[in-house]
């Protein structure tokens, strides 16, 4: 009797025991995640404090410097009352239309072309020296050539964004081609592929991956391109924005389109992100690839 | 008995596969010259099943691509129904060692492939690709992607990749090396049923099955053929005289196959000793 009313008793605290060893893993996990957040706050509160009170008490020039407040002040101002050059929004907007209009052209060409050489061995050997020396300039001298040749417009600027998008991707979309499965290649031909078939369904299809990967860093690129395009010479845009705003030693007004910047690259990240995890369902360990 | 009929073939209809000194050299990327294949003469009847034993490395794989028209051989002759080899048949169906289904395609896209890159349209190409998927026994597989199978399932999806091309010519290059021991005598014995009933019209494809595991080759072959150590060459050609149907576990037993396995070890062990010496040496 006593023993079985032990194992009656038994069995619910040994579920109960496990059921509370889940819930304080979860909680410790919560507990984990709270924490590290809470850091990252404290560590933002504290840069951001530590600059404001060293402008404030002059030990680093505020003239220079400036400080988080009067950032923050200008950021307010050009939202609400609008830049020298117009509203806000359009600044963003024209420098975004430059970077994007740039990056599609930089990574369309890159993609075609990296495909192409991947593929036709003579194309590679033709070309593949001038790439390297083309590689080999430092691209971001080419933006005043631009202006030259473009004007002020936006036209020079998708001109420097497309040069610096396009080798990254074109690297990468001629390793990806190289490197495809040879196995799978042979697979597609004994299975009736043509060559072309073989390009479309089997060489972009697994340099994808390849592909994408340079995508995330040359959208940074393309908006670097636009930028120092628009800081040499520009009607309208965030970089033109920075370019008046040292130019009447105005530091905040730096800072904030920086901070607007950067706002603008991590949201476009974000998209990018979301697309590649879309895209790539049928990688292993991708997420959303077991559901 | 099987060896008649192969060797025999009557006026008229030609050997499904004929190799006649055919000789394979690759350039290394060192640029050294290296012999793969060398003076090779074998010849595969219409319905034969032939396996192909070596050394590891010693040019088995090679002489597949040979036959399937993915490479040319620097010398010889290759015959794939009595006409020489240029370019990649229809009627050719490969099994690779590795993993070749295409990881972005779904089971049942990957099975459709074949059909659909020979222009078939697509809804045929659906109903005998789930048509093959269920002989495979995948049927209720067909949505997922590759990398959410097991091995052993993945290479149920080539087989049926393969098949679905209804080919009178197969080659097989090590297709189960990979799979544990127990889903490999399994996928031997579905593998023997599939080719049994493979075409459509009825006959057996010809198969060619490259491996190193001897008691694989002697429970699936018609004939083994044994290669010398790279540069590969034939050795010897061993007839398997064992009754069909058969069951792979069951049919290591007999004392039939014991005995035509000390025969065929004797002659294969040596090559394979040869192949280790020289590895030892590279090392040494």
């Amino acid at each position: 009797m006593s023993l079985e009313s032990a194992e009656s008793v038994g069995a619910p605290i040994a579920l109960k025991m496990g059921a509370s060893r889940t819930e304080t893993r979860a909680k410790a996990a919560r507990h984990r995640r709270l924490l590290v957040l809470g850091a990252r706050a404290l560590l933002l509160v504290v840069l951001l404090g530590a600059w404001e009170v060293l402008a404030r008490t002059k030990v680093i020039d505020p003239f220079n410097f400036s400080m988080p407040s009067k950032v923050w002040d200008q950021i307010v101002q050009w939202t609400l009352h609008g830049t020298a050059q117009g509203s806000l929004g359009e600044q963003i907007w024209y420098t975004l239309y430059e970077a994007l209009l740039g990056w599609v052209t930089g990574v369309a060409g890159g993609v075609v072309l990296g495909i192409a050489l991947g593929r036709v061995r003579f194309l590679a050997d033709v070309l593949g020296p001038y790439i390297k020396v083309l590689n080999a300039l430092p691209r971001i001298v080419l933006a005043p050539i631009f202006l030259i040749w473009f004007g002020l417009g936006p036209a020079s600027k998708v001109a420097s964004a497309v040069v610096l998008v396009f080798f990254p991707v074109f690297f990468n979309a001629f390793q990806g081609a190289r490197e495809v499965d040879r196995h799978l290649v042979a697979n597609a031909r004994i299975l009736g592929a043509s060559n072309r078939r073989v390009t479309l369904q089997v060489v972009i299809p697994s340099a994808t991956s390849w592909i994408f990967t340079s995508l995330h860093v040359s959208f940074g690129f393309a908006l670097i391109g636009a930028i120092v395009g628009e800081y040499i010479g520009a009607t309208k845009g965030i970089g033109l924005l920075v370019a008046s705003s040292q130019g009447t030693f105005n530091s905040a007004g730096v800072y904030a389109a920086m901070a607007i910047l950067a706002v603008v690259a991590l949201l476009a990240e974000g998209l990018l992100t979301f697309a590649e995890k879309r895209l790539f369902r049928w990688k292993t360990g991708s997420p959303g690839g077991e559901r | 008995m099987n060896n008649d009929t192969a060797n025999a073939h009557p006026p008229g209809s030609a050997p499904a596969i004929e190799l006649r000194g055919a000789s394979k050299t690759f350039r290394t990327p060192s640029g050294a010259l290296h012999t793969a294949v060398r003076d090779l003469d074998l010849t595969v009847g219409q319905g034969e099943f032939v396996a192909v034993v070596g050394p590891t490395g010693c040019g088995k794989s090679t002489t597949l691509t040979l036959v399937s028209g993915l490479e040319e051989p620097t010398e010889g002759e290759v015959l794939v129904g009595g006409e020489p080899v240029e370019g990649i048949r229809p009627e050719v169906g490969f099994v690779f060692q590795q993993d070749a289904l295409f990881p972005w395609r779904t089971v049942l896209s990957n099975v459709m492939a074949g059909p659909r890159f020979r222009g078939e349209p697509k809804a045929r190409a659906r109903e005998r690709a789930r048509d093959w998927l269920a002989r495979v026994g995948l049927a209720a597989f067909e949505d997922r992607y590759p990398h959410q199978l097991s091995g052993g399932q993945r290479k149920r999806v080539a087989l049926a990749q393969t098949f679905v091309g209804d080919p009178a010519i197969l080659l097989m290059d090590e297709p189960f090396s990979a799979l544990d021991v127990q889903t490999r005598a399994l996928m031997s014995d579905e593998l023997l049923e599939l080719w049994g009933g493979s075409r459509s019209e009825g006959g057996k494809a010809s198969v060619v099955f490259v491996t190193h595991d001897l008691e694989e080759a002697i429970a699936l072959a018609d004939r083994v053929v044994v290669m010398t150590a790279g540069p590969a060459t034939v050795k010897q050609i061993f007839p398997i005289g064992l009754p069909r149907p058969r069951k792979v576990e069951s049919v290591r037993l007999e004392p039939e196959f014991v005995e035509i396995y000390r025969e065929i070890w004797s002659c294969l062990g040596e090559e394979v000793r040869i192949t280790r010496e020289r590895g030892a040496s590279h090392v040494a």
